[in-house]
């Protein structure tokens, strides 16, 4: 397996957030079906515990465990894994101390809860910590996934969750879980890890997007694409409507041309272009943070499988 | 189809003291809720308050609210004529907080918990402290009698239900088992883990292991700090979940027409039914509908197709035309499948806007919409 999974997406650890509603699962989903062309194998990750992946692909819920979702054109596949924060904490610990059934029965006093509770930045370094052995793990000497593409906490938490070092810092000085969070804090760092930020053409999700590059940007976290989701086709370029014009339009099309008829096509024209125009001034907002950006299509039919492999299309063509 | 909800009488009735806007996040919650409040104010006579957790910059600057100062301001350029006001305010998470601590505690024990790292931890980001936090706020509003209607609007959560569940678990958490086991030597002054079960022994061990030492200082501090206001902390959850049950709320389930949103908002109404809170309706939010039903897709796209040239824009109005009632048809769908899943709670529809609403005439356009 070479290098890289794909020139024009060269980071192995995909970090997608967005504003809620905005679809990042959908497009999470996409980069990873995408990634998984050319025989590849790459591992969709979630971490919400909102099983947003099982959900998508018509599955039932995710345990933890990394199965497969899909198979890829060309012999690919996308594994699928749903982390849960008190499974990581009792994989951890096992890991370093050998607690078997003692860690399962400290689940059932509630020590773990507690555990991830009282601290929530550590909840978050078993998170991402998870994430990061994923992306690092190598089986006789070859990586075990080509990318890993992780849906992550929308855009007003991610800076927090990715910042793993600033929180655990806060909490703890010395030991394994500030070992771990450094571990994660530089590999979110290098060129391995790339965030890409999901959002629709409308004011909210475009003023978090840029709320959360500057964010990122000012924790030197290693930024990727923004990615337009649902965008429409640009019509009536030439900005404007005539009544006398639609009238004649529609008589030629054989359609009706009574006054209900031209008057709704005309004001639905108008909303069209009203719509039109503000979306092109958070393009123009959006062209302002300095990253590339990617546009995907809405999606007519929802985003059932061939939906996802459009997107995946579009992806890995831009 | 569930009979249509009767918004105005909702905000006439003067049983009504609390409306809760609740809902996936991205559905229009925040719009929704100061629309409310507005036509509460201007077409009822009530004076209202509104509170937003986290409203687009924009829309807050539009109702005179510029910054996070947890205190109601009255929103200008309304209509008084019926004698009513609408106030608007903006959450401060931590700053609730504070007041929480202060008002259980003596000066100094504040002082103390507010330097502890724990706290300072605990109160920006424990999950669910913002929604256990507009759930203090709400009760705090409330006591004072001083407004006729609040309308509350609930934070944009991991799952739209953590605003009932963050003050159980909040309380859970402060007079839990665990807490009890480490506060031992606060109380007996022994040493914290002394009187443990081994597996405990084990974890305090590996806690210690991980964590470092220096953290379980802090905690045990932060813990004894906060043990004489478990009691208040609990108390305060168990009541404003009473208000929240009381038939003078009123919660409002609002919803785009997007399966994601359905499927939380259908989840959603099964908690409220199973928890006894009153839900008083569905509000299914920025649905789009054409000037032309009688036009279907179909057609309007064959004679796009068929249009030569220079009819370039009577061909694409064709088209805008088709995409609309494509999206209308999957609306209206999508929509059924919430109010046939609760058929006995009344629903309304407010139309899209084209473009999205930041001044108070936006709101009342918003308001009509919804009666």
């Amino acid at each position: 397996m070479g290098e890289h999974v794909n020139s024009r997406w060269p980071a192995r650890l995909h970090v997608v957030t967005g504003k809620g509603g905005t679809g990042k699962t959908t497009v999470a989903a996409a980069l990873a079906l995408g990634l998984a062309s050319g025989g590849r194998r790459t591992l969709l990750v979630e971490v919400e515990g909102r099983q947003g992946i099982a959900q998508l692909f018509e599955v039932k819920p995710l345990p933890y465990k990394e199965l497969r979702i899909a198979q890829v054109a060309g012999g690919g596949e996308v594994r699928a894994l749903a982390v849960d924060p008190e499974e990581a904490l009792l994989e951890y610990l096992d890991m370093f101390y050998h607690l078997g059934a003692a860690g399962r029965a400290l689940r059932k006093v509630g020590a773990i809860d507690f555990a991830t509770t009282i601290a929530p930045g550590m909840r978050d370094v078993l998170l991402t910590g998870k994430v990061k052995e994923a992306t690092t793990r190598s089986h006789d000497g070859r990586r075990v996934y080509d990318a890993v593409v992780l849906d992550a906490p929308p855009t007003g938490r991610i800076g927090r969750f990715l910042n793993v070092t600033a929180e655990t810092a806060r909490l703890t000085k010395m030991g394994p879980i500030k070992t771990q969070s450094e571990g994660v804090a530089s590999l979110l760092r290098s060129p391995i890890t790339s965030v890409h930020v999901v959002t629709l053409l409308e004011e909210m999700p475009v003023q978090e997007t840029l709320d959360a590059i500057a964010e990122l940007k000012s924790l030197n976290i290693s930024l990727g694409r923004i990615i337009v989701n649902g965008a429409r086709p640009a019509l009536l370029t030439a900005g404007k409507v005539t009544k006398a014009e639609l009238k004649r339009g529609l008589a030629d099309a054989g359609l009706p041309t009574d006054a209900a008829a031209v008057n709704g096509l005309a004001a639905e024209a108008k909303a069209y272009l009203t719509r039109r125009e503000l979306e092109e001034s958070l393009r123009t907002e959006l062209a302002e943070a300095g990253r590339p950006t990617v546009e995907l299509p809405l999606l007519p039919g929802g985003a059932d499988r061939a939906g996802l492999d459009e997107l995946a299309r579009e992806l890995m063509r831009a | 189809m569930a009979e249509p909800l009767d918004v105005d009488r909702l905000l006439a009735d003067p049983a009504i003291r609390i409306v809760v806007c609740c809902g996936a996040g991205g559905v229009g919650k925040t719009t929704t809720a100061a629309a409310l409040g507005l036509r509460a104010a201007e077409v009822h006579g009530r004076r209202t308050v509104v509170l937003t957790i986290d409203p687009a910059r924009r829309l807050a600057q539009s109702m005179g609210l510029s910054e996070l100062d947890n205190t109601p301001r009255q929103v200008k350029g309304i209509d008084g004529e019926n004698g009513g006001e609408l106030h608007a305010m903006m959450l401060d998470m931590k700053r609730t907080f504070d007041e929480v601590v202060q008002q259980h505690t003596t000066p100094q024990r504040a002082t103390e918990i507010f330097a502890n790292p724990f706290y300072q931890a605990m109160s920006s980001t424990f999950a669910g402290t913002q929604e256990y936090m507009a759930m203090e706020k709400l009760g705090q509003l409330r006591s004072t009698d001083e407004w006729d209607l609040i309308v509350v609007d609930t934070p944009p959560s991991r799952s739209a239900l953590d605003f009932l569940d963050a003050p159980a678990r909040l309380s859970r958490f402060l007079d839990g088992r665990m807490l009890r086991l480490l506060l031992a030597p606060a109380r007996s002054g022994k040493s914290m883990f002394s009187l443990v079960t081994a597996s405990f022994g084990l974890f305090s061990r590996a806690v210690q292991k991980i964590l470092g030492a220096q953290l379980l200082t802090d905690l045990s501090g932060f813990v004894a700090a906060l043990d004489s206001m478990f009691g208040g902390f609990r108390q305060r959850a168990d009541e404003t979940y009473r208000i929240l049950q009381d038939p003078q709320t009123a919660f409002l389930l609002v919803a785009a027409p997007e399966k994601d949103a359905v499927r939380e908002a259908a989840y959603f109404a099964e908690r409220l039914v199973a928890e006894r809170m009153p839900l008083a309706g569905l509000v299914l939010n920025r649905m789009h509908r054409s000037e032309i039903p009688g036009l279907s897709a179909e057609r309007s796209e064959a004679a796009a197709e068929a249009l030569t040239g220079d009819q370039q824009m009577t061909a694409d109005a064709l088209r805008i035309h088709a995409a609309l009632m494509r999206q209308v048809e999957r609306e209206v769908r999508v929509a059924a499948t919430l109010t046939e899943a609760f058929p006995t709670v009344p629903a309304t529809s407010v139309t899209a806007q084209p473009a999205d609403v930041h001044d108070v005439d936006g709101l009342r356009t918003i308001g009509t919409l919804l009666v």
